[in-house]
């Protein structure tokens, strides 16, 4: 009999049914630890890990699942981001897709440790398979009686239920996420309260991302200890790293956190397609500041990459090869964020439009050597003014751009024309 | 919409629509959380979701008409008019694009003859555009329906097009 995967089975492997699941030992881990376990003892666990959340903020888990207050008797709720809409990011679709009863078996564990009642898993709309699989996976939980009535133990229910989303990246950000669930447009919600004050239709809520919470049944059945064997000290365990782009082997590589890019780019995806030359890489979703060729060296862990001015956010590694332009490059992506502003902070609305539109122009030959002071402005006035983090994302993206390929807007300005003649087109 | 257009004159949700949403409502505590899931089960089976469909949404899940439509036009996946019956969207967001998604979307565009938000005069294809669907990995990509297609080219994505009746 295999052992249970940390997150991922075996290459071309697919724990998907609950038999497979189940024959290496799957949801003992819940069982047990709800027969034998006090919830408070596996939060204990879980905030001994150090496990920090994978979804892009990199929040202590345990600490976050602390903040719920003592139950009242009523609802309380788990809202699960399987959301993944961070340009780049490919992750959670694996777990969905291969192995959905861990998330199902975390979820059961998370939701004993903080006396919940019930799991709203929040899925992206465009992962239509994912959910079809994901929803297989739990009708077979309830079939089997692991979820639903006394699944935390005599008279203790705990439900599990999906929502679809429809195509909104806001939809990720937490509160634009219960917002969704609520079955309301995705506007991100002021805070405070937070979610573990009042969050889905005003009660308790912690909200974690798929891979965070597909991460507890290892660590519960395994311990602290095991789960901080690997990764850095600040950011023990292992992620799902992705990575695309400009590289001969695309896709998601489950790694101790802390490889670093040279690693993931060389060793793992096999380098440069048609053997060119590494020119920029985006390390953590697109969210995150462009790093120059010679910054690879290091460690893709939160820390490590904040001293490059950078982040690990998804952990999704974009890489972009010598023939890449990076005015597209940011215009791509400031397209992104237009499209994407909810619109009620104005900060966003009109800082997300302002800056594709001078991009847009730099790219085509019109900018001028003002719209940089444009651009700067811009980037200061989206950064940390707004409800959530969208306009600090969009702000921290295109200053990355600015700031370390200035000189190419200028080329761009300078000759009156995009130079790169073999680029990508957005 | 005006009261005159909420009132709706022949229902167009099919029965089994119906009993899908109402599946969906016992699932929530307040009946409105069935929202998504609902315009997903109308969008299904219509292909869109028409104004006298939002209306028997509204009606179902006890919300004002408004309430539906400014969900549908808030996201972009709901769609409030009708596409192709074949609607290719194609990932444009940037680790498609580093692949060649644009090209991809050109040479569909030339091939059926309409530019990317149209649709064919037949209703038979209609094109648009997605920011990151997930797939990066598999890039470039479209979606069809519920099917990613991934690691395209141009003579998969005729391949694609000869396949679909």
């Amino acid at each position: 009999m295999s052992a249970l995967p940390w997150l991922l089975p075996e290459s071309g492997l697919d724990l998907s049914a609950l038999a497979d699941y189940r024959a290496r030992g799957g949801y003992q881990t819940a069982l047990d630890a709800i027969r034998t376990k006090k919830p408070e003892e596996v939060t204990a666990i879980v905030k001994d890990s150090g496990l920090r959340g994978r979804g892009g903020a990199g929040f202590p888990t345990g600490l976050k699942w602390t903040f719920m207050p003592p139950p009242d008797g009523k609802a309380r709720y788990i809202a699960c981001n399987a959301d993944e809409s961070e340009p780049g990011t490919f992750k959670d679709r694996q777990i969905l897709e291969r192995n959905p009863h861990q998330l199902i078996e975390g979820l059961l564990l998370m939701g004993y440790a903080i006396h919940a009642t019930a799991a709203h898993i929040y899925i992206r709309g465009e992962f239509a398979q994912p959910y079809y699989n994901l929803k297989r996976a739990l009708d077979d939980a309830y079939a089997a009686g692991l979820v639903g009535a006394g699944a935390h133990g005599e008279g203790r229910d705990f439900h599990i239920q999906i929502t679809r989303g429809a195509g909104a990246y806001i939809c990720g950000e937490e509160t634009g996420l219960m917002e969704s669930v609520e079955g309301k447009k995705g506007q991100p919600r002021k805070k405070p309260p937070f979610p573990a004050q009042a969050g889905l239709w005003a009660r308790p809520t912690t909200v974690n991302n798929v891979e965070t919470i597909s991460h507890v049944p290892f660590i519960v059945r395994e311990g602290a200890a095991a789960f901080r064997a690997v990764g850095t000290e600040k950011c023990p365990g292992k992620t799902i790293y992705g990575i695309s782009g400009h590289v001969v082997r695309p896709g998601t590589y489950e790694l101790p956190i802390g490889v670093t890019l040279r690693e993931l780019i060389y060793d793992y995806a096999g380098g440069i397609r048609n053997g060119r030359q590494l020119k920029a890489v985006i390390p953590g979703g697109s969210s995150a500041p462009v790093l120059t060729a010679d910054k690879i060296d290091v460690k893709a862990d939160p820390e490590s990459l904040r001293e490059v001015k950078s982040v690990l956010g998804t952990g999704a590694v974009i890489v972009m090869d010598d023939t890449t332009c990076m005015v597209r490059a940011a215009m791509t992506v400031s397209r992104f964020y237009r499209h994407e502003s909810c619109g009620q902070c104005t900060q966003c609305r009109e800082g997300t439009g302002w800056t594709d539109r001078v991009i847009k122009r730099i790219e085509a030959g019109e900018g001028t050597l003002k719209d940089l002071e444009v651009l700067d402005d811009l980037v200061r006035a989206m950064d940390g003014q707004t409800i959530c983090a969208l306009a600090d994302a969009a702000s921290w993206a295109a200053g990355g751009f600015l700031r370390v390929f200035r000189d190419e807007f200028v080329r761009h300005i300078e000759e009156k024309r995009c130079p790169f003649d073999e680029s990508f087109e957005p | 919409m005006s009261a005159a257009e909420a009132r709706v004159l022949a229902p167009v949700l099919p029965p089994e629509v119906v009993a899908a949403i109402e599946a969906e409502i016992p699932n929530y505590p307040v009946k409105k959380g069935a929202m998504m899931n609902s315009l997903h089960h109308v969008q299904k089976a219509l292909g869109w979701i028409p104004r006298d469909a939002m209306v028997e949404v509204a009606a179902l899940l006890e919300v004002r008409p408004i309430e539906v439509l400014e969900v549908v036009t808030f996201y972009p996946m709901f769609r409030d008019r009708p596409v192709g019956r074949h609607h290719l969207e194609f990932c444009r967001n940037l680790s498609c694009a580093l692949l060649g998604s644009r090209q991809l979307i050109r040479h569909c565009e030339k091939r059926l003859g309409i530019r990317s938000g149209e649709t064919t005069s037949d209703g038979k294809f209609s094109i648009g555009e997605a920011e990151c669907l997930g797939s990066c990995g598999t890039a470039p990509m479209l979606m069809l329906e519920d099917h990613f297609h991934e690691n395209l080219t141009v003579e998969k994505l005729d391949q694609l097009l000869d396949s679909l009746d």
